[in-house]
């Protein structure tokens, strides 16, 4: 008599370790086999993009530190891009590039996180204590601009809040030299570690059309072979003047996105050094008064200054009509916003493009087939934070 | 290739079944009908000169006071043409929107999101569950009728030891309130302004 194949139907997460957040994964499998996985999304879901359409744009924006919450900056710079697009503003050169250094900060905070998590994923526990150890100085940079960790709320429409404190270029300078090492730490312990390529290399791997098709980006694209980087292809604020190389993988496997992220994270410290070089002094925000508020000394002295403030921050600004979508490179893959403007104060719809929405979708694809063991692997090194995802 | 090139090409390609094309802000806005989506997209896809392989996202936007209500834009980039460009569609509640998932296969999830907080109906989608909203959740969120406060709320109740859902009690209403220039002076004034001018 022949054996009857039996399925059975596992409930992963929501509240498991490796599930990276809010994650339920509905695992079909046969034995150890995995059958079918459907994603449940929306536990973390807070409305967001309903949120945005009630508050001016000025408000709307810390809203984007809660979407990905261990790279807040880069999400911020998307919607001060569009919002910049649609009233049609240059921001002076000094912010463009205070925008890049903090963007690049993130950048690593965010490989930091992902790569030390995927390595404890999959069992091995001190590269996340060496990492966190660097996030935590990472941080104090952000706090030391913005006057909080986390959530920054730093970038504006029309430039940055403030300009940085005296001697935190240098302090950041000084991180920059010493930062490659701890990278080469971390590939000692992990780069040729036999258990962790044994659970990397060859489990989740995507070819160049399959990355296109499921709408990857970041990583996730050039991890397997697809040199594409916005920086480079379609540069925004002062990315054009600086040298840096975009490292692409070449067989869209875990280890080789692990790979990438770890060159990214060099490279990243590369910009962050020219950038303490070229900075030049000067504003950090518009001069436009109708944009960007007075400073407090004036507010002191004039009148008219006090009337815009005022209204600044009970009205806001009016934003033309029209519709606009504007993205940057995060470091999870290409973060959008699409705007439209009625012509109000508020922003009549912002849908927020998540890199990690499309990559998650990608998870029954990647999975399948592959052990019940790989899929904290593999979802390791998707880099999914869920502030994005539900947004 | 540029986007005016772009342009002229799905002009002259597409004919009819574009209704409208513009380019602002230096993004090209290309607006058809619904039953000419599949078609039209899979020839940004296909074409050589275009090669729209990447679908980006798809955002709907609602629009209460116009006669069509709904607006849906799919935003796609070419890698090789470094080429972005935006198709949107307009349409009533009651039409069903043709699923793009065969061209595109990650429009699955990004579908299921316009019909979450939308209620936009695919033809032809393989799985139309809601994706972002809780489990048996009412009503679509991103109409600009659903108050932002939303009609349920839920909490541990401690009596019957699980999570209940109840109405939405506010001790103060959530106050949206409306920017009219006082300068200008509030809206009914200006109305009663207007009708004395008119008389």
């Amino acid at each position: 008599m022949p054996k009857e194949k039996k399925t059975m139907n596992l409930n992963f997460g929501p509240q498991h370790p490796a599930a990276h957040g809010v994650l339920r994964l509905i695992l079909q499998l046969d034995g150890e086999l995995v059958e079918k996985v459907d994603p449940h999304i929306g536990l973390l879901h807070r409305g967001t993009e309903k949120l945005i359409e009630h508050k001016t744009y000025t408000q709307a924006l810390p809203y984007f530190d809660r979407l990905d919450y261990v790279a807040p900056m880069n999400q911020e710079h998307a919607f001060a891009l569009a919002t910049e697009k649609l009233l049609k503003i240059e921001i002076p050169i000094r912010a463009k590039y205070l925008r890049v250094i903090f963007c690049e900060i993130g950048r690593i905070l965010s490989h930091l996180l992902n790569i030390t998590t995927q390595a404890l994923d999959v069992g091995a526990l001190t590269p996340s204590l060496w990492g966190f150890e660097e996030r935590e100085t990472l941080m104090t940079f952000y706090e030391r601009a913005s006057g909080s960790r986390l959530h920054a709320n730093y970038f504006r429409t029309g430039g940055v809040h403030q300009d940085i404190p005296n001697n935190l270029l240098q302090d950041i300078e000084k991180f920059c030299l010493n930062f490659p090492k701890t990278i080469d730490d971390l590939e000692n312990l992990l780069t040729d570690n036999r258990i962790f390529k044994q659970r990397n290399v060859q489990i989740g791997i995507v070819s160049k059309e399959e990355a296109l098709a499921h709408s990857f980006s970041g990583v996730m694209l050039r991890g397997s072979g697809v040199p594409w980087d916005l920086r480079k292809s379609q540069p925004y604020e002062c990315y054009k003047n600086l040298d840096f190389k975009v490292p692409v993988g070449k067989n869209g496997d875990c280890y080789d996105r692990y790979l990438c992220r770890i060159e990214e994270m060099r490279e990243s410290v590369k910009i962050i050094k020219q950038c303490i070089k070229q900075i030049p002094i000067g504003p950090i925000k518009t001069i436009d008064g109708k944009i960007s508020p007075p400073s407090k000394e004036e507010l002191k002295e004039s009148m008219e200054a006090l009337i815009h403030h005022f209204k600044l921050f009970t009205e806001g600004y009016r934003v033309p009509k029209g519709e606009v979508y504007s993205c940057v490179e995060a470091p999870k893959g290409e973060f959008g916003v699409y705007l439209i403007s009625d012509g109000s104060n508020r922003p009549y719809r912002c849908k927020i493009r998540a890199p990690g929405f499309s990559h998650l979708q990608a998870m029954d694809y990647l999975v399948r087939g592959h052990m019940l063991a790989d899929v904290p692997a593999v979802l390791g090194s998707l880099d999914i934070v869920f502030g994005e995802v539900d947004r | 290739m540029e986007l005016t090139d772009l342009n002229k090409l799905l002009n002259s390609e597409l004919t009819t079944k574009v209704s409208d094309s513009l380019i602002e802000n230096n993004e090209l806005l290309i607006h058809i009908e619904p039953n000419n989506l599949n078609s039209v997209l899979l020839f940004l896809k296909s074409n050589n000169q275009c090669k729209f392989k990447q679908l980006i996202d798809i955002a709907a936007a609602d629009f209460p006071n116009q006669e069509k209500r709904f607006k849906i834009y799919y935003l796609l980039l070419s890698h090789e043409n470094n080429l972005r460009i935006k198709i949107s569609i307009q349409f009533n509640i009651d039409e069903k929107i043709p699923s793009i998932t065969k061209i595109y296969p990650s429009a699955n999830w990004m579908e299921r999101e316009v019909f979450d907080m939308y209620g936009v109906k695919f033809k032809n989608h393989p799985d139309l569950r809601r994706i972002l909203t809780d489990y048996n959740f009412k009503g679509f969120p991103l109409r600009k009728d659903f108050p932002l406060t939303g009609f349920n709320e839920v909490r541990y109740s401690e009596k019957d030891k699980k999570v209940i859902y109840e109405p939405v009690k506010l001790e103060q209403n959530y106050r949206d309130f409306d920017f009219e220039s006082p300068w200008e002076g509030t809206k009914y004034l200006k109305e009663i302004k207007d009708r004395k001018k008119d008389a």
